[in-house]
Protein backbone atom coordinates (compact mmCIF):
# COMPACT_ATOMS: atom_id res chain seq x y z
CA UNK A 1 0.00 0.00 0.00
CA UNK A 2 3.10 2.42 0.86
CA UNK A 3 4.36 1.73 -2.12
CA UNK A 4 1.35 2.52 -4.22
CA UNK A 5 0.89 5.84 -2.87
CA UNK A 6 4.35 6.90 -3.72
CA UNK A 7 3.91 6.65 -7.45
CA UNK A 8 0.73 8.50 -6.92
CA UNK A 9 2.51 11.33 -4.98
CA UNK A 10 5.44 11.55 -6.98
CA UNK A 11 3.37 11.88 -10.40
CA UNK A 12 1.43 14.73 -8.86
CA UNK A 13 4.53 16.27 -7.92
CA UNK A 14 5.77 16.43 -11.64
CA UNK A 15 2.58 17.63 -12.95
CA UNK A 16 2.49 20.30 -9.59
CA UNK A 17 6.25 21.75 -10.14
CA UNK A 18 5.84 23.31 -14.15
CA UNK A 19 2.90 25.17 -12.72
CA UNK A 20 4.77 25.81 -9.67
CA UNK A 21 7.83 27.53 -11.47
CA UNK A 22 5.03 29.75 -13.58
CA UNK A 23 3.50 31.12 -10.86
CA UNK A 24 6.80 31.79 -8.76
CA UNK A 25 7.72 33.54 -11.88
CA UNK A 26 4.68 35.57 -12.38
CA UNK A 27 5.12 36.76 -8.80
CA UNK A 28 9.40 38.50 -9.41
CA UNK A 29 10.38 41.22 -11.26
CA UNK A 30 12.43 41.10 -14.69
CA UNK A 31 15.23 42.39 -13.01
CA UNK A 32 14.97 39.04 -10.45
CA UNK A 33 14.27 36.81 -13.23
CA UNK A 34 16.74 37.50 -15.83
CA UNK A 35 19.48 38.10 -13.19
CA UNK A 36 19.62 34.64 -11.58
CA UNK A 37 18.15 31.49 -10.19
CA UNK A 38 16.06 31.75 -7.40
CA UNK A 39 13.40 28.83 -5.78
CA UNK A 40 11.22 31.62 -4.00
CA UNK A 41 10.47 34.81 -5.66
CA UNK A 42 12.86 37.60 -3.34
CA UNK A 43 11.27 40.69 -4.14
CA UNK A 44 7.11 39.55 -4.30
CA UNK A 45 5.46 41.94 -6.63
CA UNK A 46 2.25 42.05 -8.75
CA UNK A 47 3.29 44.39 -11.38
CA UNK A 48 2.96 41.58 -13.78
CA UNK A 49 -0.80 41.43 -12.52
CA UNK A 50 -1.13 44.75 -13.01
CA UNK A 51 -0.16 45.46 -16.28
CA UNK A 52 -2.80 42.88 -17.34
CA UNK A 53 -5.83 44.06 -15.26
CA UNK A 54 -4.84 47.63 -16.35
CA UNK A 55 -4.47 47.00 -20.74
CA UNK A 56 -7.13 46.68 -22.23
CA UNK A 57 -5.02 44.37 -24.91
CA UNK A 58 -4.82 41.87 -22.56
CA UNK A 59 -7.75 41.72 -20.24
CA UNK A 60 -9.65 41.31 -23.73
CA UNK A 61 -7.97 38.75 -24.50
CA UNK A 62 -9.35 36.92 -21.99
CA UNK A 63 -12.81 38.22 -22.50
CA UNK A 64 -12.77 37.34 -25.99
CA UNK A 65 -11.45 33.73 -25.38
CA UNK A 66 -14.06 33.23 -22.84
CA UNK A 67 -16.72 34.71 -25.37
CA UNK A 68 -15.86 32.58 -27.78
CA UNK A 69 -15.73 29.43 -25.76
CA UNK A 70 -18.94 29.90 -23.94
CA UNK A 71 -20.70 30.30 -27.27
CA UNK A 72 -18.53 27.14 -28.62
CA UNK A 73 -20.31 25.17 -25.92
CA UNK A 74 -23.77 26.19 -26.05
CA UNK A 75 -23.55 25.27 -30.18
CA UNK A 76 -22.04 22.14 -29.43
CA UNK A 77 -24.37 20.47 -27.06
CA UNK A 78 -27.37 22.27 -28.15
CA UNK A 79 -26.63 20.27 -32.11
CA UNK A 80 -25.62 17.36 -30.08
CA UNK A 81 -28.20 16.63 -28.14
CA UNK A 82 -31.02 15.74 -30.85
CA UNK A 83 -28.67 14.40 -32.74
CA UNK A 84 -27.03 11.86 -30.20
CA UNK A 85 -31.15 11.44 -29.32
CA UNK A 86 -31.04 9.92 -32.91
CA UNK A 87 -28.46 8.05 -32.81
CA UNK A 88 -29.12 6.16 -29.48
CA UNK A 89 -33.28 5.52 -30.28
CA UNK A 90 -33.16 4.97 -34.00
CA UNK A 91 -31.96 3.36 -36.89
CA UNK A 92 -32.16 4.84 -40.00
CA UNK A 93 -30.58 5.02 -43.68
CA UNK A 94 -26.64 5.37 -43.13
CA UNK A 95 -26.69 6.10 -39.52
CA UNK A 96 -23.61 3.84 -39.19
CA UNK A 97 -21.41 6.04 -41.69
CA UNK A 98 -22.79 9.22 -40.88
CA UNK A 99 -21.49 8.60 -36.82
CA UNK A 100 -18.24 7.22 -38.43
CA UNK A 101 -18.10 10.54 -40.42
CA UNK A 102 -18.73 12.59 -37.49
CA UNK A 103 -15.59 10.76 -35.57
CA UNK A 104 -13.45 11.20 -38.42
CA UNK A 105 -13.35 14.95 -38.25
CA UNK A 106 -11.89 14.60 -34.79
CA UNK A 107 -8.81 13.13 -36.68
CA UNK A 108 -8.44 16.05 -38.76
CA UNK A 109 -5.29 17.86 -38.03
CA UNK A 110 -5.73 21.68 -37.60
CA UNK A 111 -3.15 22.66 -39.40
CA UNK A 112 -4.77 21.39 -42.52
CA UNK A 113 -7.50 23.13 -41.96
CA UNK A 114 -6.38 26.90 -41.20
CA UNK A 115 -5.62 28.56 -44.59
CA UNK A 116 -9.20 27.30 -46.16
CA UNK A 117 -10.88 28.28 -42.61
CA UNK A 118 -9.08 31.94 -43.11
CA UNK A 119 -10.85 32.18 -46.95
CA UNK A 120 -14.66 30.44 -45.80
CA UNK A 121 -15.19 32.85 -42.85
CA UNK A 122 -13.68 35.82 -45.07
CA UNK A 123 -16.04 34.85 -47.68
CA UNK A 124 -18.98 35.01 -45.04
CA UNK A 125 -17.94 38.15 -43.78
CA UNK A 126 -17.78 36.88 -40.48
CA UNK A 127 -13.64 36.83 -39.69
CA UNK A 128 -12.59 38.42 -36.74
CA UNK A 129 -15.79 37.48 -35.04
CA UNK A 130 -16.41 35.33 -31.57
CA UNK A 131 -18.91 33.49 -33.50
CA UNK A 132 -16.35 32.48 -36.74
CA UNK A 133 -13.94 31.06 -33.79
CA UNK A 134 -16.94 29.11 -31.96
CA UNK A 135 -18.25 27.93 -35.03
CA UNK A 136 -14.78 26.44 -36.17
CA UNK A 137 -14.62 24.75 -33.07
CA UNK A 138 -17.56 22.70 -33.24
CA UNK A 139 -15.55 21.15 -36.45
CA UNK A 140 -14.07 19.08 -33.74
CA UNK A 141 -16.03 19.45 -30.81
CA UNK A 142 -19.47 18.52 -32.08
CA UNK A 143 -18.52 15.18 -33.13
CA UNK A 144 -17.09 14.87 -29.36
CA UNK A 145 -20.50 15.67 -27.60
CA UNK A 146 -22.40 13.08 -29.99
CA UNK A 147 -20.28 10.90 -28.94
CA UNK A 148 -20.50 11.29 -25.14
CA UNK A 149 -23.97 12.35 -25.14
CA UNK A 150 -25.12 9.00 -27.08
CA UNK A 151 -23.34 7.24 -24.77
CA UNK A 152 -25.17 8.71 -21.58
CA UNK A 153 -28.53 8.42 -23.48
CA UNK A 154 -28.09 4.31 -24.49
CA UNK A 155 -28.24 4.27 -20.47
CA UNK A 156 -31.50 5.93 -19.75
CA UNK A 157 -34.41 3.03 -20.55
CA UNK A 158 -36.56 3.26 -23.38
CA UNK A 159 -39.48 2.95 -21.29
CA UNK A 160 -38.90 6.30 -19.85
CA UNK A 161 -39.91 7.91 -23.38
CA UNK A 162 -42.91 5.51 -23.98
CA UNK A 163 -44.41 6.13 -20.79
CA UNK A 164 -44.60 9.69 -21.11
CA UNK A 165 -46.27 9.44 -24.55
CA UNK A 166 -48.56 7.43 -22.95
CA UNK A 167 -49.18 9.72 -20.57
CA UNK A 168 -49.34 12.04 -23.53
CA UNK A 169 -46.43 14.08 -23.30
CA UNK A 170 -45.46 16.06 -26.65
CA UNK A 171 -41.85 15.11 -27.89
CA UNK A 172 -40.55 18.71 -27.53
CA UNK A 173 -41.83 18.69 -24.10
CA UNK A 174 -40.80 15.49 -23.36
CA UNK A 175 -37.19 15.89 -24.71
CA UNK A 176 -36.76 19.46 -22.14
CA UNK A 177 -38.38 18.53 -19.75
CA UNK A 178 -38.19 14.75 -19.02
CA UNK A 179 -35.07 13.56 -20.90
CA UNK A 180 -32.51 15.94 -21.04
CA UNK A 181 -32.94 16.14 -16.84
CA UNK A 182 -32.16 12.78 -16.72
CA UNK A 183 -29.42 12.65 -18.37
CA UNK A 184 -27.73 15.96 -16.43
CA UNK A 185 -24.22 14.57 -15.77
CA UNK A 186 -23.74 13.47 -19.48
CA UNK A 187 -24.45 17.17 -20.60
CA UNK A 188 -22.26 18.30 -17.88
CA UNK A 189 -19.39 15.87 -19.39
CA UNK A 190 -20.32 17.36 -22.71
CA UNK A 191 -19.99 20.67 -21.84
CA UNK A 192 -16.62 20.37 -20.23
CA UNK A 193 -15.13 18.49 -22.94
CA UNK A 194 -16.29 21.17 -25.08
CA UNK A 195 -15.12 24.33 -22.85
CA UNK A 196 -11.56 22.45 -22.47
CA UNK A 197 -11.06 21.50 -26.17
CA UNK A 198 -12.25 25.12 -27.01
CA UNK A 199 -10.32 26.43 -24.10
CA UNK A 200 -6.50 25.11 -25.04
CA UNK A 201 -7.13 25.82 -29.09
CA UNK A 202 -4.95 28.74 -30.63
CA UNK A 203 -4.39 27.61 -34.50
CA UNK A 204 -7.84 28.37 -35.33
CA UNK A 205 -8.55 30.87 -32.95
CA UNK A 206 -5.28 32.81 -34.50
CA UNK A 207 -6.29 32.21 -38.16
CA UNK A 208 -9.91 34.07 -37.46
CA UNK A 209 -8.77 36.80 -35.87
CA UNK A 210 -7.21 40.04 -35.89
CA UNK A 211 -8.20 42.31 -33.78
CA UNK A 212 -11.82 42.52 -32.46
CA UNK A 213 -12.14 38.95 -31.22
CA UNK A 214 -8.45 37.62 -30.75
CA UNK A 215 -7.75 35.10 -28.08
CA UNK A 216 -5.47 35.80 -25.26
CA UNK A 217 -3.62 32.92 -26.17
CA UNK A 218 -2.63 34.95 -29.04
CA UNK A 219 -2.06 38.31 -27.60
CA UNK A 220 0.46 35.91 -25.43
CA UNK A 221 2.70 34.83 -28.36
CA UNK A 222 2.25 38.12 -29.94
CA UNK A 223 3.80 39.39 -26.67
CA UNK A 224 6.52 36.86 -26.38
CA UNK A 225 8.14 37.56 -29.76
CA UNK A 226 7.24 41.85 -30.48
CA UNK A 227 7.81 42.79 -26.47
CA UNK A 228 11.35 41.04 -25.94
CA UNK A 229 11.84 38.50 -23.02
CA UNK A 230 8.80 40.03 -20.60
CA UNK A 231 9.46 36.75 -18.89
CA UNK A 232 7.60 37.62 -16.25
CA UNK A 233 4.18 39.19 -17.67
CA UNK A 234 4.22 36.40 -19.95
CA UNK A 235 4.02 34.17 -16.69
CA UNK A 236 1.56 35.91 -15.10
CA UNK A 237 -0.90 36.06 -18.09
CA UNK A 238 -0.05 32.07 -18.53
CA UNK A 239 -1.30 31.39 -14.69
CA UNK A 240 -4.47 33.70 -14.95
CA UNK A 241 -5.27 31.22 -18.33
CA UNK A 242 -5.03 27.90 -16.18
CA UNK A 243 -7.84 29.42 -13.51
CA UNK A 244 -11.31 28.86 -15.42
CA UNK A 245 -9.79 25.40 -16.46
CA UNK A 246 -9.26 24.72 -12.56
CA UNK A 247 -12.95 26.05 -12.08
CA UNK A 248 -14.43 24.12 -14.44
CA UNK A 249 -12.82 20.83 -13.42
CA UNK A 250 -13.50 21.41 -10.08
CA UNK A 251 -17.68 21.20 -11.03
CA UNK A 252 -17.32 17.95 -12.94
CA UNK A 253 -14.63 16.93 -10.53
CA UNK A 254 -16.85 13.52 -10.03
CA UNK A 255 -18.02 13.05 -13.84
CA UNK A 256 -14.74 13.21 -15.10
CA UNK A 257 -13.57 9.71 -15.96
CA UNK A 258 -17.04 8.58 -16.25
CA UNK A 259 -17.83 10.81 -19.22
CA UNK A 260 -15.03 8.76 -21.54
CA UNK A 261 -15.80 5.68 -20.32
CA UNK A 262 -19.63 5.85 -21.20
CA UNK A 263 -18.88 6.83 -25.14
CA UNK A 264 -18.78 3.73 -27.24
CA UNK A 265 -16.37 2.62 -29.17
CA UNK B 1 -33.93 -2.33 -29.24
CA UNK B 2 -33.65 0.87 -31.86
CA UNK B 3 -36.60 1.05 -33.94
CA UNK B 4 -36.16 2.32 -37.88
CA UNK B 5 -37.14 5.48 -38.26
CA UNK B 6 -36.43 7.67 -41.13
CA UNK B 7 -37.47 10.75 -39.40
CA UNK B 8 -34.43 10.78 -37.31
CA UNK B 9 -32.77 12.10 -40.21
CA UNK B 10 -34.16 15.80 -38.74
CA UNK B 11 -32.85 15.66 -35.29
CA UNK B 12 -29.37 14.98 -36.84
CA UNK B 13 -29.93 17.79 -39.71
CA UNK B 14 -28.47 20.84 -37.44
CA UNK B 15 -25.13 18.28 -36.99
CA UNK B 16 -25.14 17.64 -40.46
CA UNK B 17 -25.15 21.24 -41.75
CA UNK B 18 -22.50 22.63 -39.15
CA UNK B 19 -20.24 20.00 -39.71
CA UNK B 20 -20.94 19.88 -43.43
CA UNK B 21 -20.28 23.39 -43.66
CA UNK B 22 -16.94 22.86 -41.43
CA UNK B 23 -15.16 20.33 -43.27
CA UNK B 24 -16.76 19.56 -46.54
CA UNK B 25 -16.40 22.93 -48.11
CA UNK B 26 -12.83 23.30 -46.65
CA UNK B 27 -11.91 19.92 -47.57
CA UNK B 28 -13.18 20.51 -50.99
CA UNK B 29 -10.70 23.57 -51.20
CA UNK B 30 -8.20 21.61 -50.13
CA UNK B 31 -8.77 19.27 -53.12
CA UNK B 32 -8.81 21.95 -55.27
CA UNK B 33 -5.61 23.44 -53.97
CA UNK B 34 -3.79 20.29 -54.64
CA UNK B 35 -4.25 19.69 -58.25
CA UNK B 36 -3.38 23.58 -59.27
CA UNK B 37 -0.36 25.90 -59.57
CA UNK B 38 -0.78 29.35 -58.18
CA UNK B 39 1.10 32.36 -58.19
CA UNK B 40 -0.95 35.06 -56.57
CA UNK B 41 -4.02 37.10 -58.38
CA UNK B 42 -6.12 34.57 -58.19
CA UNK B 43 -4.92 32.49 -61.10
CA UNK B 44 -4.45 29.00 -60.77
CA UNK B 45 -3.17 26.44 -63.47
CA UNK B 46 -3.81 23.07 -63.82
CA UNK B 47 -1.06 20.19 -62.26
CA UNK B 48 -2.74 16.94 -62.39
CA UNK B 49 -1.10 14.76 -59.37
CA UNK B 50 2.79 16.48 -59.89
CA UNK B 51 2.00 17.34 -56.07
CA UNK B 52 1.87 14.40 -55.03
CA UNK B 53 4.32 13.11 -56.82
CA UNK B 54 6.75 15.46 -55.77
CA UNK B 55 5.71 14.95 -51.98
CA UNK B 56 5.93 11.44 -52.09
CA UNK B 57 9.50 11.76 -53.35
CA UNK B 58 10.46 14.49 -51.51
CA UNK B 59 13.19 14.03 -48.67
CA UNK B 60 11.83 16.63 -46.52
CA UNK B 61 8.07 15.44 -46.04
CA UNK B 62 10.19 11.84 -45.22
CA UNK B 63 12.03 13.17 -42.67
CA UNK B 64 9.03 15.56 -41.14
CA UNK B 65 7.12 12.11 -41.63
CA UNK B 66 9.49 10.19 -39.97
CA UNK B 67 10.27 12.47 -37.27
CA UNK B 68 6.82 12.21 -36.67
CA UNK B 69 6.47 8.59 -36.39
CA UNK B 70 8.92 8.22 -33.76
CA UNK B 71 7.19 10.89 -31.98
CA UNK B 72 3.87 9.43 -31.67
CA UNK B 73 5.41 6.12 -31.14
CA UNK B 74 7.50 7.15 -28.30
CA UNK B 75 4.70 8.81 -26.72
CA UNK B 76 2.41 6.11 -27.04
CA UNK B 77 4.76 3.23 -25.41
CA UNK B 78 5.68 5.83 -22.58
CA UNK B 79 2.29 7.33 -21.96
CA UNK B 80 -0.09 4.07 -22.10
CA UNK B 81 1.81 1.70 -19.56
CA UNK B 82 2.81 4.41 -17.17
CA UNK B 83 -0.96 5.99 -17.54
CA UNK B 84 -2.10 2.18 -16.66
CA UNK B 85 0.53 2.21 -13.80
CA UNK B 86 -0.52 5.10 -11.81
CA UNK B 87 -4.26 4.80 -12.33
CA UNK B 88 -3.34 1.28 -10.65
CA UNK B 89 -1.59 2.85 -7.79
CA UNK B 90 -4.53 5.63 -7.06
CA UNK B 91 -6.74 5.15 -3.96
CA UNK B 92 -10.34 3.84 -4.86
CA UNK B 93 -12.35 5.62 -2.71
CA UNK B 94 -11.31 8.87 -0.16
CA UNK B 95 -10.98 12.14 0.75
CA UNK B 96 -8.03 12.21 -1.59
CA UNK B 97 -10.09 11.25 -5.30
CA UNK B 98 -11.61 14.08 -5.60
CA UNK B 99 -8.44 15.90 -5.00
CA UNK B 100 -5.81 14.15 -7.12
CA UNK B 101 -8.34 13.90 -10.37
CA UNK B 102 -8.94 17.65 -10.27
CA UNK B 103 -4.51 18.10 -9.78
CA UNK B 104 -4.19 15.09 -12.99
CA UNK B 105 -7.08 17.04 -14.88
CA UNK B 106 -5.61 20.60 -14.61
CA UNK B 107 -2.73 20.27 -17.34
CA UNK B 108 -5.19 19.35 -19.73
CA UNK B 109 -7.32 22.48 -19.65
CA UNK B 110 -3.88 24.77 -19.88
CA UNK B 111 -4.43 26.10 -23.55
CA UNK B 112 -1.73 24.78 -26.04
CA UNK B 113 1.25 27.60 -26.55
CA UNK B 114 0.98 28.25 -22.13
CA UNK B 115 1.95 24.65 -22.18
CA UNK B 116 4.60 25.38 -24.59
CA UNK B 117 5.45 28.73 -22.76
CA UNK B 118 5.38 26.91 -19.43
CA UNK B 119 8.26 24.57 -20.39
CA UNK B 120 10.38 26.66 -21.99
CA UNK B 121 10.41 29.46 -18.86
CA UNK B 122 10.84 25.74 -16.49
CA UNK B 123 13.62 24.59 -19.01
CA UNK B 124 16.01 27.47 -19.47
CA UNK B 125 19.70 26.52 -18.91
CA UNK B 126 20.44 28.90 -15.97
CA UNK B 127 17.34 30.13 -14.84
CA UNK B 128 14.49 27.50 -15.08
CA UNK B 129 13.84 25.35 -12.48
CA UNK B 130 15.07 22.23 -14.44
CA UNK B 131 17.66 23.42 -16.67
CA UNK B 132 18.85 24.95 -13.75
CA UNK B 133 18.68 21.54 -11.28
CA UNK B 134 20.45 19.55 -14.12
CA UNK B 135 23.41 22.02 -14.82
CA UNK B 136 24.12 23.08 -11.88
CA UNK B 137 22.93 20.42 -9.13
CA UNK B 138 23.91 17.54 -11.08
CA UNK B 139 26.15 18.66 -13.79
CA UNK B 140 24.59 17.65 -16.74
CA UNK B 141 25.44 19.80 -19.56
CA UNK B 142 21.48 20.74 -20.71
CA UNK B 143 20.63 23.06 -23.15
CA UNK B 144 17.69 22.14 -25.60
CA UNK B 145 17.91 25.02 -27.92
CA UNK B 146 21.74 23.72 -28.80
CA UNK B 147 21.39 20.00 -28.34
CA UNK B 148 19.10 17.62 -30.49
CA UNK B 149 19.14 14.89 -27.75
CA UNK B 150 17.81 17.26 -25.50
CA UNK B 151 14.88 18.91 -27.60
CA UNK B 152 13.54 15.57 -28.04
CA UNK B 153 13.93 14.49 -24.26
CA UNK B 154 12.13 18.10 -23.38
CA UNK B 155 9.17 17.66 -25.94
CA UNK B 156 8.81 13.81 -24.96
CA UNK B 157 9.10 14.64 -20.99
CA UNK B 158 6.35 17.51 -21.72
CA UNK B 159 3.69 15.48 -23.46
CA UNK B 160 4.23 13.11 -20.64
CA UNK B 161 3.15 15.75 -18.69
CA UNK B 162 0.48 17.40 -20.69
CA UNK B 163 -0.90 13.95 -21.58
CA UNK B 164 -0.21 10.68 -19.29
CA UNK B 165 -3.55 12.22 -17.13
CA UNK B 166 -5.89 11.02 -19.97
CA UNK B 167 -4.81 7.78 -20.18
CA UNK B 168 -4.77 7.78 -15.78
CA UNK B 169 -8.53 8.98 -15.95
CA UNK B 170 -9.47 6.84 -18.38
CA UNK B 171 -7.92 3.57 -17.07
CA UNK B 172 -8.73 4.89 -13.30
CA UNK B 173 -12.50 4.96 -14.65
CA UNK B 174 -12.12 1.33 -16.23
CA UNK B 175 -11.10 0.10 -13.11
CA UNK B 176 -13.12 0.96 -10.36
CA UNK B 177 -15.77 -0.31 -12.76
CA UNK B 178 -14.39 -3.50 -11.64
CA UNK B 179 -17.22 -5.13 -8.79
CA UNK B 180 -15.06 -6.26 -5.36
CA UNK B 181 -16.42 -9.35 -5.82
CA UNK B 182 -13.87 -10.40 -8.88
CA UNK B 183 -10.98 -9.47 -6.57
CA UNK B 184 -12.76 -11.62 -3.59
CA UNK B 185 -12.94 -14.91 -5.98
CA UNK B 186 -9.20 -14.05 -7.10
CA UNK B 187 -8.15 -14.26 -3.75
CA UNK B 188 -9.90 -17.58 -3.19
CA UNK B 189 -8.06 -19.26 -6.42
CA UNK B 190 -4.81 -17.68 -4.91
CA UNK B 191 -4.36 -16.00 -8.03
CA UNK B 192 -1.01 -13.62 -8.28
CA UNK B 193 -0.64 -9.49 -8.82
CA UNK B 194 0.07 -10.43 -12.43
CA UNK B 195 -2.83 -12.74 -13.23
CA UNK B 196 -5.46 -10.67 -11.45
CA UNK B 197 -3.78 -7.85 -13.44
CA UNK B 198 -3.68 -9.99 -16.57
CA UNK B 199 -7.30 -11.69 -16.87
CA UNK B 200 -9.49 -9.27 -14.29
CA UNK B 201 -7.99 -5.52 -14.88
CA UNK B 202 -6.57 -5.55 -18.38
CA UNK B 203 -9.68 -6.95 -19.98
CA UNK B 204 -12.12 -4.85 -17.84
CA UNK B 205 -10.08 -2.16 -19.44
CA UNK B 206 -9.61 -2.88 -22.88
CA UNK B 207 -13.10 -0.75 -24.09
CA UNK B 208 -11.47 2.52 -22.16
CA UNK B 209 -7.91 1.74 -23.38
CA UNK B 210 -9.15 1.54 -26.81
CA UNK B 211 -10.48 5.44 -26.66
CA UNK B 212 -6.99 6.23 -25.14
CA UNK B 213 -5.01 4.58 -27.55
CA UNK B 214 -6.75 5.73 -30.35
CA UNK B 215 -7.20 9.88 -28.76
CA UNK B 216 -3.51 9.75 -27.89
CA UNK B 217 -2.53 8.43 -31.37
CA UNK B 218 -4.62 11.52 -33.15
CA UNK B 219 -4.13 13.90 -31.19
CA UNK B 220 -0.22 12.98 -30.96
CA UNK B 221 0.22 12.67 -34.88
CA UNK B 222 -1.56 16.26 -34.86
CA UNK B 223 0.29 17.71 -32.45
CA UNK B 224 1.67 21.77 -33.27
CA UNK B 225 1.38 24.58 -31.17
CA UNK B 226 3.31 23.12 -27.85
CA UNK B 227 6.55 21.73 -29.92
CA UNK B 228 6.05 24.83 -31.83
CA UNK B 229 6.25 27.41 -28.64
CA UNK B 230 9.07 25.33 -27.00
CA UNK B 231 11.94 24.59 -29.81
CA UNK B 232 10.55 26.24 -32.67
CA UNK B 233 11.15 22.79 -34.57
CA UNK B 234 15.12 23.31 -33.98
CA UNK B 235 17.23 22.79 -33.09
CA UNK B 236 17.97 22.99 -36.99
CA UNK B 237 15.11 20.70 -38.35
CA UNK B 238 15.56 18.21 -35.81
CA UNK B 239 11.89 18.25 -33.90
CA UNK B 240 9.96 19.59 -37.18
CA UNK B 241 7.08 17.48 -36.73
CA UNK B 242 4.72 17.20 -40.12
CA UNK B 243 2.30 19.66 -38.56
CA UNK B 244 5.12 22.02 -38.19
CA UNK B 245 6.53 21.65 -41.56
CA UNK B 246 3.07 21.37 -43.25
CA UNK B 247 2.18 25.35 -41.49
CA UNK B 248 5.77 26.24 -42.82
CA UNK B 249 4.92 25.68 -46.11
CA UNK B 250 1.13 26.14 -46.23
CA UNK B 251 1.40 30.04 -44.19
CA UNK B 252 5.15 30.44 -44.25
CA UNK B 253 5.89 29.98 -48.05
CA UNK B 254 2.46 30.06 -49.00
CA UNK B 255 3.15 27.21 -51.22
CA UNK B 256 -0.65 26.17 -51.62
CA UNK B 257 -0.23 23.39 -54.20
CA UNK B 258 2.39 21.46 -52.09
CA UNK B 259 0.86 22.05 -48.77
CA UNK B 260 -2.59 20.64 -49.97
CA UNK B 261 -0.96 18.02 -51.15
CA UNK B 262 0.43 17.51 -47.80
CA UNK B 263 -2.63 17.72 -46.01
CA UNK B 264 -4.53 15.04 -47.88
CA UNK B 265 -2.24 12.41 -47.64
CA UNK B 266 -1.28 13.38 -43.90
CA UNK B 267 -4.94 13.41 -43.22
CA UNK B 268 -5.40 9.82 -44.90
CA UNK B 269 -2.18 8.56 -43.31
CA UNK B 270 -4.16 9.53 -39.72
CA UNK B 271 -7.19 7.81 -40.98
CA UNK B 272 -5.79 4.62 -41.96
CA UNK B 273 -3.34 4.55 -39.06
CA UNK B 274 -7.04 4.92 -36.69
CA UNK B 275 -8.73 2.76 -38.40
CA UNK B 276 -5.69 -0.26 -38.42
CA UNK B 277 -6.31 0.93 -34.42
CA UNK B 278 -9.75 0.35 -33.93
CA UNK B 279 -9.87 -3.06 -35.74
CA UNK B 280 -6.65 -4.15 -34.07
CA UNK B 281 -8.11 -3.89 -30.56
CA UNK B 282 -11.53 -4.70 -31.21
CA UNK B 283 -10.95 -7.70 -33.45
CA UNK B 284 -11.65 -9.83 -30.33
CA UNK B 285 -15.31 -8.90 -29.50
CA UNK B 286 -16.63 -9.59 -33.09
CA UNK B 287 -16.13 -13.35 -32.04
Amino acid sequence: MQKRSIVTITYILFLLLPIYWLVAMSFKPTNEILGGFSLFPQTFTLANYKVIFTDPTWYWGYINSIIYVTLNTLISVAVALPAAYAFSRYRFLGDKQLFFWLLTNRMAPAAVFALPFFQLYSAVGLFDTHLAVALAHTLFNVPLAVWILEGFMGGVPKELDETAYVDGYSFPRFFTTIFIPSIKAGVGVAAFFCFMFSWVELLLGKTLTAVAAKPIAATMTKTASSAGYELGLLAAAGTLTIIPGAIVIYFVRNYIAKGFAMGRV
Amino acid sequence: MKTENQKAWFFVLPVLLLVAFNALIPMMTVVNYSVQETFGDNMFFWEGLTWFENLLRSERFHASLGRQFLFTGLILAIEIPLGIAIAMSMPRKGFWVPFCLVIMALPMLIPWNVVGAMWNIFTLPDIGLMGYFLNHVLGISYDMTQNVFAAWVTIIIMDVWHWTSLVVLLSYAGLVSIPEAYYQAAKIDGASNFAVFRFIQLPKMKNVLTIAVLLRFIDSFNIYTEPFVLTGGGPGNSTTLLSIDLVKIALGQFDLGPAAAMSLIYFAITLLVSWLFYTLMTKDDAR
